[in-house]
């Protein structure tokens, strides 16, 4: 089918593109931007008029559960491709269970789901799993979600083998002793709170581990959710020993930092913790520069595991939904060009997973878009999230950027009403 | 860089709209002249206990709830006997072995205490913030009648023991202003340390200090008081006792004595245990306070639990004046 996207404002993070202009797209790719092509003819065509017209968001970590929920809402939020780690229900680690997952979300005709295998069986971190039959069933790389991999015998072996075939590598830095029993930053919040501190050093003796076994192996390292500007520095310094590393944090890592628990308050319950606001504003200054992507973590938890007392309760929140808002309130508290803030979501993350067809809008891309209005005004509440568990601690807050239309491979998969 | 904007929970929730205190939580965010119309109540109580009759009818009609989700017999009966001469019903529930045994959760517990008409929750719990979220959840389903008191949560707060332990202070000492106060023991875990703390920075101390190997420490622990009033911090406590005026000494649980933090008991005494030798350092009319049960031998020896500078029994009587005033405060006529 021919679609023409006219009128629009079109922002390509790949190319700094930042102007007015058409774009159109011919059997789910984009074959021109700007003047329409000789022969042309639009079968249907979308106004864009006041919108932006940006590629549809890349979300690099997020559990989608329920499936038809979570990928309505990820559309909803502009959200085309997210990557799913493999500590989901069930576990990610045996090709059946991910071709089950992506034949759902395939029909479901939402959102790309691409998923993460399990790098251990079980994530139990001891035996490994079956990297190139689980590749074949379109895992895109492996990972132990928030599992730990305390075994660094294993974890070195881990690393062998997936360098040997080329599968890229995604791990949360976390020291499983370090961490043990703790629920919060071990800073003033858990000092005043009595809750059990997880130092910063959780995350950079985990960092310190993984970067010496990914440079011993070349393995092609991704460490997802960096939380400490510690973290941000020794990833910083191994990218710039030329290690092929990359990096995200989340998008409540970017916002919040431990003062966001007040009174224990269940929903800013994140692993990793939230953390100092030096630790945020290095996060903020990383995104920015370049050096780590955004994801939303997405990581739904039902109001039951979130009305227990803070250190019960279970970390994580909805996030799918907010992801291009909290990139646009990030982008204007930092003075950043749009094309700039929007690479963190787009280009960059299409970058770290290796596909040169998603995030951008040159020309022969897969026509994965996102058109929405940059400060259309809404408030996070229950009746606005589409997502069915709707724990966050954004909750009440007004948010800029609205989607309006997202776009996977050409077809329209969310038009607001 | 301000943090987004905070969520509605950073708002000290003990506090009602107009500013009366609606339940006790713990310290953090409480005025100064709540604290001293608290201290001051229990003072006109404390002359009861020595009447024929110990009761006043303050609370009569009115049912009080232990709710003791981690044992502790000691301070259970210290609020029993408050309530009952305050002339509540009170009913105590020993949910460690029961309800909660079952599989039903924190908050199912309480929807059904509220319907038998409870008036105030005394509340007890292992984990940091329980009582906080009872109150948050009394607040979300309109019981507004219905208050909580917080007789210890994890790590977090132990409120009433921070003010009858100030109430203490001030009948011994008088004025805060000229004090130095020594915390000693196992601040990491003590959730007396964190609301003497906050007590001890509201009403003004002079100074405070802790004083803790830095395995007993929490690695923020000079925030604790505020920026204005910081804990000052010492690993030796010789020096951590030089002229104090009070020196508060915390009970150093079993399970830490021989482990990852601490390698023996008998270690422990010889660093951090009070002698009348380490006692001497202090003013020579220092008073020394325990919140109970002591360690004889491990965090305080014979001597001085037993001397003449010891008030470890006052704060005992005292208790129950201050918990008195606190639940006639919150639900009183």
């Amino acid at each position: 089918m021919n679609l023409a996207i006219r009128n629009g404002h079109l922002v390509d993070p790949k190319t700094g593109l930042d102007r007015p202009g058409d774009l159109f797209v011919s059997q789910g790719k984009i074959i021109a931007v700007g003047a329409e092509p000789p022969g042309f003819r639009a079968e249907k065509t979308i106004d864009a008029a006041g919108l932006i017209v940006a590629p549809g968001l890349i979300d690099l970590s997020a559990r989608p559960a329920p499936l038809a929920s979570d990928l309505a809402a990820a559309v909803a939020g502009g959200v085309t491709t997210l990557v799913s780690p493999p500590d989901m229900e069930p576990t990610l680690d045996e090709p059946e269970r991910v071709q089950r997952l992506t034949r759902q979300a395939n029909d479901l005709e939402l959102a790309r789901l691409l998923p993460l295998g399990a790098l251990t069986r079980g994530l139990a971190g001891e035996r490994l799993s079956e990297m190139n039959r689980l590749a074949a069933a379109s895992c895109v790389a492996f990972s132990q979600g928030k599992s730990p991999l305390p075994d660094t015998r294993t974890l070195l072996s881990a690393f062998e083998y997936a360098a040997t075939f080329g599968f890229p590598v995604w791990l949360q830095p976390q020291d499983e002793c370090l961490s043990r029993d703790g629920v919060a930053h071990d800073g003033e919040v858990a000092a005043r709170l009595g809750l059990i501190g997880i130092p910063v050093s959780a995350e950079t003796v985990a960092l310190s581990t993984l970067i010496t076994l990914a440079a011993d192996t070349g393995v092609r390292l991704h460490l997802c959710c960096v939380s400490s500007a510690a973290g941000m520095e020794m990833v910083k310094e191994a990218r710039a020993r030329g290690l092929p590393i990359t990096c995200d944090a989340s998008i409540h890592h970017l916002h919040f930092s431990e003062r966001a628990i007040g009174f224990f308050n269940a929903d800013a319950r994140f692993n990793p913790p939230l953390r100092s606001e030096r630790d945020r504003d290095a996060i903020r200054k990383g995104a920015a520069a370049g050096e780590a992507a955004l994801s939303s973590d997405h990581t739904p938890q039902k109001q039951d595991d979130k009305q227990l007392p803070f250190g019960s309760a279970r970390p994580g929140a909805t996030g799918l939904e907010l992801l291009l808002s909290l990139t646009l309130r990030w982008a204007s508290e930092e003075n950043l060009p749009l094309p700039k803030a929007l690479a963190a979501v787009t280009s960059r993350a299409a970058d770290i997973l290796g596909r040169e067809d998603l995030g951008h809008l040159g020309i022969g891309a897969r026509a994965d878009l996102c058109l929405f209005k940059a400060d259309d005004a809404w408030t996070v509440a229950p009746d606005t999230l589409v997502s069915e568990n709707k724990s966050t601690p954004f909750q009440g807050q007004t948010l800029l950027g609205r989607t309006r239309f997202t776009l996977v491979d050409g077809k329209v998969v969310f038009a607001a009403a | 860089m301000p943090d987004a904007p905070l969520p509605p929970q950073n708002h000290t929730p003990q506090l009602d709209a107009r500013g009366a205190l609606a339940h006790l939580l713990c310290i953090e965010g409480l005025p100064r002249e709540t604290l001293t119309r608290i201290l001051d109540t229990a003072s006109s109580f404390l002359g009861l206990a020595d009447r024929e009759v110990k009761k006043v009818p303050l609370l009569r009609g009115k049912s009080v709830f232990n709710l003791f989700f981690e044992n502790s017999t000691r301070t259970r009966t210290t609020f029993e006997i408050a309530a009952k001469r305050l002339s509540a019903d009170v009913i105590n529930l020993d949910i460690s072995r029961s309800s909660t045994a079952k599989g039903e959760t924190l908050l199912d517990t309480i929807d059904n205490l509220c319907a038998m008409h409870a008036d105030m929750f005394v509340v007890r719990h292992a984990d940091s913030g329980a009582p906080f979220l009872i109150a948050e959840h009394l607040r979300r389903m309109g019981y507004d009648d219905i208050h909580v008191v917080n007789a210890g949560d994890g790590r977090h707060a132990h409120p009433t023991q921070a003010l009858l332990d100030m109430y203490t202070i001030r009948h011994f000492k008088q004025d805060f202003s000229s004090l130095t106060v020594t915390i000693v023991g196992d601040i990491l875990h003590s959730r007396v340390a964190r609301s003497d703390i906050a007590a001890l920075s509201a009403l003004g101390a002079g100074e405070i200090r802790v004083v803790a190997p830095q395995t007993l420490l929490p690695r923020a622990v000079a925030s604790l008081g505020g920026a204005s009033c910081g804990a000052r911090v010492f690993h030796d406590l010789r020096k951590g006792l030089a002229d104090a005026d009070v020196v508060i000494m915390l009970r150093l649980q079993n399970e830490r004595m021989n482990g990852a933090l601490l390698p023996s008991a008998r270690e422990y005494f010889q660093h951090y245990g009070l002698t009348p030798e380490k006692l001497a350092l202090a003013k020579s009319d220092a008073i020394v306070m325990h919140p109970g049960p002591m360690n004889r031998g491990v965090e305080i020896a014979s001597e001085v639990a037993d001397g003449q500078q010891a008030v470890i029994l006052n704060q005992v009587t005292f208790g129950i004046a201050v918990r008195m005033a606190v639940m006639s405060m919150l639900a009183g006529r």
